[in-house]
Formats: C-alpha cells, structure tokens, sequence
C-alpha cells in the first residue's frame, strides 16, 4: 500500500522526463528543409542585416499581402496578389495568364482610351469585368518567373548593344535588338544609360519593353490588381487619378526583394549527360540568343555588383516567325519579336506551375521539347538541328535544360 | 534551439501546470456551503446530446443564489517547423472561458459564455442566451446562439479534447466558435435507449467578407471579424440553422445539421447592388464509446457551397469539403499520486479540408489548396475537468496549383482546465 503512491509518482515522473527528452529532439522530428538548389524562392548571398530585413518586409508584400475591396483590389483586376500569380516565384500558370491588348506596330496602343493596355478579366462582385474591344490586337501573356531578376537589371546597356546585331551583320541568321521605349515620367534612366531617339532600353517582360524593376512593380499593382500608387496613380476601371493604396515604401520594399532574389542555383551541372547536353546546345546555335552568361556592372546592392551569372538569355528581341506572331507588341518591338527569355530555373518550373509545364510566352507548350518545337523565323535554325539530332542527342540536350 | 535550452525554457510551463493540477486539489478541499460544486452528468448518461454542452458544464454554485459560474483555462507550448525552418519555441495562452448560469424564474434560464483569447487580444461574447424551458421537447432559445453546425461548434471546450489545436475544418473551413444574435427552439425526445434531438434557429449570417479576404480563399471566418453581426444583419436576410441528432447508447450519437442563406450586401438603400448569393453548409457528426475497450471516437464532415460570382477570382472556392477523426484509446486508469480516477491516453486525430473542390477554367486540371494532418499524441487526466496534453502535429498544404506541398510538424505541450 505504502509503495504505489511512489510507484506512480517513478512513473509521472518517468512520462515527463519522456516528455521533455521528446521535445528537446524536436528538431529531428520535423520536416527536412529543402535543398537550395531545389527552390527558386530565397535571397541572394551576402546580403547585410540590414538588408535582410528589408528583404522580408518586400517578401511579405509579395508573398502575403492579399488585396481585398477595402484594402483596394479591382474592382477589376487579374489576380488579387502578387504571390497569386508567381507561385514560389516561379513562372505563372494559365489560371494567371494575363491578356493585353491594343498595339500592333510602333505607333503606340491605339486602345487606352478603351481599357488598354491591359485587360483586367475579373471583377469583384456586383462588378463586371472588362472585355476585349473588337477589334484589339492582343496577345495572352504567362507570368514570368522573378528569380535573378537583380542580376539582369544589373546588366550594363553597353553589355546588350554589344550583343546586339539588328542587321544580322554576321550573317549568321540571328539578329537580335533591344526594345527601345519611352519612359515613364518617374523612372529616372540609369546611369550607363544608351539614349536612342529619345528612347531607352527596356529589358523586361516579355516583348522587353519593361525598363527597370520599379516600373514592373508599380504596374503589375495598377493593371494585375488594380492598386493606384503615387506612381501609378490611375484607377484602370474608372480612369481617375486616385489617393494611393499602396505606399512608396512598401513598392520600394518589394522592389529591393524581387532585386535580390537569388539566381537559380544548378542541379547536376558537372553530370557526363548534363555536359554533353550543353555542347549540343552550343553545337545547334541555341546559345547564340540564349547567351549562357552575362556580367553585372555596378550596383547599389554590392552583391550583384560585377558579377557573372548564367541566365541563358540575352534580353533583345528575336524574330520567332509567323507561329508565334499574335498580331500584338509593346514599344518598338515588332509583333513577332520577343525577348529570349531567361532559361534559369527552367527544370523548376513545373514546381511552381502545378506539376507540369506551361511554357512560351502563353503557356502554349507542355514540355521543353515542345517549346523547342514551336521555335520559328530565328529559333528556326537551331530548332531544324535539334529535329536532326539522334534520341541520345536529344535526351542529354533535354537533360541539360532540365538542369538550368 | 538546443535541447538544454528547450528543457530550461519549458520550467515555467511545468511549473504552471503543477501549480493548476494542486489549486484545483484544493479548490475541492475547500468546498464548502456557500461554495459547491457542480459537476456535469457523464458522457455516457443516457439521453445526453452535443447539444446539451452548452449547460452540462462542471460550475460553482454561490451559496442559494441562483448563480453559479465556472470557466476553463488553456495554456501550451509549441515549437513548430516548417520545411526546416522553425521560429523556435513560443508559449501561448490560447483562451480564458467563463460561464455564468442563472435560473431566473421557473423554467427560465440564462446562460453566458464570455471568452478572452490570446491574452485578452480578443474578448467574445459567444453565448448569451435566454432559455425558456416548457418541456423537454420543446423550448425557446433566444440572444447570441451558437449555431449548431456540426458538433464541435457546439462542445469546444477545451477540457473536453485530447488535442491542443482544435481541428482546422472546424475552426477555419467552418467556423469556430461561430455564434450570432438570434432566436430559435430545441427539444428532445426519448424512447427507451434512443434520444432524438432537434434545434432550429434563425439568426444572423455571413457576409461578403466569406468571398473577400486576406487568407485569400473562401473562408467563413471571416465573417466573425464584423463584430456588427450582433447588432444587425448584414443583408436583412436571416440565417437557417437545423439540427437533427439522434443517440443510442451501443452505437453512440450521429448529428446531421444545415446551416445557410444569403450571405452578401445585394442592395442597400432601395438600389441593387448585386444580385443574391447564398451559402450553404451542412454537417454530418459522430461520437462513440467502443464498449469494453473504452476507445473514443469522434469525427465530422462538412461540405461548404458559396455562390462565388463566374467573374470573380476561382482562388476562392464555390466548393470545400473537410472534416476530422479523433480517436482516444485510454490505455491506463487508476490512481495516480493523489489523483485517484487518473486516465492516460493514446490519441490519435486525422484530419483533411479540401479548400478549393473544383477544376481550372483555363485547364481542366485539378484546383488542389487542400490540406491534411496527423496529430499522434498522449493525454492524461488527473481527473474530469483537467486535461494535460502531449500532441505531435504533422501537416500538408498544397497551394492552389498543386505545387509540392508546405510541410509544417511540431510539438506541442499543455493543459486544459475547467475552473
């Protein structure tokens, strides 16, 4: 009788020592965190405290901050955040895809007065959606993925002109031009600036006509979710200037995130498969647009200052033929023309596209293959050597791309 | 964190825990005439409903007043990770509940359910209801109601669950503890082991805010943020809430329950704002007692209709799904230290939501943002109204496109009290 009380007291004992040794283990009981090179999302290396801090407040305003009507969504719009239509930071899903419309040469966007140059397909409730005018050029654009965007901004313009080749002087079949664009009154041109006729280099979005992060933000806020700022001041459903709903600081923030985000780390680079997939991508003329790898000059943020980094792209636009003609364009670019996108992260796509690929500047294609396939006018070259290449060929090509 | 640093911050805890566990010896020391205890019939009374937690709480009686308080109080510790990032071990004061019950006249009741959560950042009215008792199967219910969805909106208290976090399809695909001003009736009836009981209430509802948030999904919730639902509605269109259960006593207690009407502004001032859109609940409920071996078993389903606009974004679901299973297998009891009627359990909860039910306009492919949980654990019960538990909790979140899922998994560690 006089042993139980101290038998139980040994066991209540014995559960919370068992208790507590579980907790101080707990780190073994949880989930692994994900290798680098397996995300697209994350920060550049070596930033300061001070940077890291501003980092996450721009991650939230990314990634957490959901527009709703009080806080000024729409009342059209694409998406109702930012996260909402770059998963992960990842390239978009045609749930995303956005339509613009309005332009078919350089003379401008003959439809701004009817909506353009973006249409905003949904509405809040009570609310309808814009439409299509009839009439409109447009085409359907899939959203980008933000990794390494940094990098790329960081990218002197005497850089992109010295790869340029506008008259194909070379012959080689590949011209290549950047997309000279008027600027919008708050962005200030920078410092290595190429001036041509009044115009700038743009080297965003996917007719490049895009010039600086800043001006990406302020308009993905005003045309995706219809949030006026001081630099977008005009509310795209009534066409009125409008108090901000966004505030500088918070652009800034973002901006200095998607600025230093870190560039795609590689998977398996140094694979006998992987090597022999990037000689053939020499081989076949693909690197002539998609240029493995360009030099950063100066920057404010030190790390991406005088860098090089291998994005595969070299931000100009490229004929791609009548297949990829939508009759559509931005700035001076040419309605076939379109940037070469960055082919960085490719092989992580499908993780932020649901599990499969939705590639080109629509989502058209489901594979990389098939993307290589609808290669057309510049791409046509290097598209007819890839059909010519043996299934081994091919697979350590794909394998390579797989890698990026 | 490492261990030792884990083990010295968890003193305060397990000093809080043992200090609650020896007040409530004493607490039943000292009761006295004008101080006495009221504890609530057991689970497996004959005839007793989720419907009846409401009243069937454990109080204090004051003496010959005709009132008598009482509460519960939860406290824990959790370190959480997710995809191996974890921000370390917090300490959190989930809720503070009192009740206070008075026999007003002759059949004539009132009840209040006042609750404090995360240290007073929240303090709700959840139930304040006037009862006017003239048979078992019939009576009158009116003041802020708990509408009956399911089970557990109805029996949340804490010292009641085996597990620290309330279940997510409960709590955040239904809401939870989700009450409103209005009226309504209930009743039961009895035929030898059987138990029939009904509840009908109109009240106020959601509003558009279920279709309009920062979760960014259809999240019924939200609506609790508008604290002018007590005042009035949102729409001038009264909420239906009906529930039907029936218990016997081999096979335990099944609830089926509906819950709906229109949700959002359609007009106001005379003009047409937009057209009506309704939402629509209903709930399927169940608990046993597995004779001989004594396992527990609770779980509930509920399926979510809103009329989301064609127009708007399909980030927020016209259709979710979701519910749990807990399972509680006492594996000892008897006396332990002073606690003579001391229970240990193994436990056990699944659970599931499906946030978004549906397929992409654009693809045809599958909207997944669906989420799903294990909670293992152990509880131990000095006694009836005090609970303390150990639970591991591991769960998936998919995002509306089906990328590889957030995995979050952590421990848990705390009590739970009636007072």
């Amino acid at each position: 009788m006089h042993k139980t009380p101290f038998m139980h007291g040994i066991r209540m004992t014995f559960i919370f020592a068992c208790t507590l040794f579980l907790l101080a283990g707990c780190e073994k009981t949880a989930p692994p965190l994900p290798e680098d090179a397996a995300l697209l999302d994350g920060p550049v290396e070596g930033l300061t405290t001070e940077q890291n801090q501003r980092f996450l407040k721009g991650d939230i305003a990314f990634n957490d901050e959901v527009f709703t009507a009080a806080t000024g969504l729409g009342p059209v719009f694409v998406a109702t955040s930012c996260a909402a239509c770059h998963a992960g930071d990842g390239k978009g899903h045609p749930f995303t895809t956005l339509t613009r419309f309005g332009q078919s040469d350089e003379s401008g966007n003959q439809f701004l007065h009817l909506g353009g140059p973006q249409l905003q397909h949904r509405a809040l409730p009570g609310f309808q959606p814009e439409e299509l005018p009839a009439g409109a050029p447009f085409t359907k654009l899939l959203p980008p993925a933000n990794t390494g965007l940094g990098f790329l901004e960081a990218v002197p313009d005497a850089v992109l002109m010295a790869l340029a080749d506008p008259e194909d002087a070379d012959g080689d079949g590949i011209s290549g031009r950047p997309n000279w664009v008027n600027l919008p009154d708050y962005i200030s041109p920078r410092p290595d600036a190429i001036v041509q006729d009044g115009k700038y280099i743009g080297r965003f979005g996917k007719k490049a006509a895009v010039y600086d992060l800043l001006q990406q933000t302020a308009n993905a806020y005003n045309q995706d979710m219809g949030i006026v700022s001081f630099y977008e001041p005009f509310d795209p459903y009534t066409g009125l200037e409008m108090d901000p709903e966004v505030s500088n600081q918070t652009i800034h923030d973002l901006v200095f995130y998607l600025r230093t985000l870190k560039a795609p780390v590689r998977r398996n680079e140094h694979a006998m498969e992987v090597s022999a997939g990037r000689t053939l991508f020499e081989q076949i003329g693909c690197a002539k647009c998609h240029v493995p790898t360009l030099n950063s000059g100066p920057s404010p943020i030190s790390v991406l200052a005088y860098r090089e980094f291998s994005p595969y792209t070299d931000l100009l636009l490229h004929d791609m033929g009548p297949d990829l003609d939508d009759g559509y364009t931005e700035g001076s670019a040419k309605t076939a023309e379109w940037r070469t996108p960055p082919l960085w992260g490719l092989g992580l796509s499908k993780d932020a596209q649901g599990g499969q690929y939705f590639l080109m500047h629509d989502g058209r294609a489901s594979g990389i293959e098939a993307a290589i396939l609808l290669h057309g006018g510049e791409g046509n070259s290097s598209k007819e050597a890839y059909k010519a290449l043996n299934n081994q060929e091919k697979q350590q090509l794909l394998v390579f791309l797989e890698s990026l | 964190m490492k261990p030792m640093s884990i083990f010295w911050s968890l003193r305060p805890i397990l000093s809080a825990l043992l200090l609650l566990v020896g007040l409530q010896q004493a607490a039943a020391q000292s009761e006295t005439g004008w101080l006495q205890r009221i504890m609530p019939e057991k689970d497996s009374v004959p005839g007793k409903l989720n419907m009846d937690a409401v009243l069937d709480r454990p109080f204090l009686k004051l003496g010959k007043t005709p009132l008598a308080i009482g509460g519960y109080v939860e406290g824990n510790t959790a370190w959480f990770s997710e995809d191996g990032v974890s921000e370390g071990l917090s300490f959190q004061f989930p809720r503070l509940t009192i009740f206070m019950a008075s026999t007003i006249a002759r059949q004539i009741k009132f009840m209040t359910e006042i609750e404090f959560e995360e240290g007073g950042r929240e303090i709700n009215i959840e139930f304040a209801a006037l009862d006017l008792q003239f048979h078992p199967a019939f009576n009158l219910r009116g003041g802020i109601i708990m509408n009956p969805i399911g089970a557990f909106n109805q029996n949340h208290d804490g010292p009641k669950w085996d597990f620290i976090s309330r279940p997510v399809s409960a709590t955040q695909m239904l809401p939870a503890t989700w009450s409103n001003a209005g009226f309504g009736l209930y009743g039961k009836f009895f035929s030898g082991d059987w138990t029939l009981g009904y509840e009908a209430y109109l009240s106020n509802g959601f509003d558009n805010s279920i279709i309009d948030n920062a979760e960014n999904r259809t999240f019924l919730p939200a609506t609790k943020a508008n604290t002018e639902r007590f005042e009035e509605s949102f729409n001038g269109q009264p909420m239906t809430t009906l529930k039907l259960s029936i218990r016997q006593l081999d096979i335990g207690e099944i609830g089926l329950s509906y819950m709906g009407g229109i949700f959002n502004k359609f007009q106001e001032d005379g003009l047409v704002l937009d057209e009506k859109r309704r939402v629509d609940t209903w709930a399927v409920d169940w608990n046993a007692t597995i004779p001989r071996i004594g396992t527990k078993i609770t779980g509930e389903w509920a399926w979510v209709r809103v009329d989301v606009p064609e127009t708007f974004t399909q980030q927020f679901g016209r259709r979710q799904s979701g519910g749990f299973l807990d399972i509680v297998q006492p594996v000892l009891q008897r006396k332990v230290l002073n606690w003579e009627k001391s229970v240990i359990s193994l436990v056990c909860r699944l659970e599931y939501v499906d946030w978004n039910a549906g397929a992409f306009r654009e693809t045809g492919g599958n909207i997944a943002d669906d989420f799903k949980a294990i909670v293992p654990g152990l509880s131990f019960r000095p006694g009836a109204q005090t609970v303390l538990r150990l639970n591991y909790r591991y769960h998936w979140q998919r995002d509306l496109l089906g990328n590889p899922p957030v995995r979050t998994a952590g421990w848990q560690f705390g009590f739970s009290a009636y007072f």
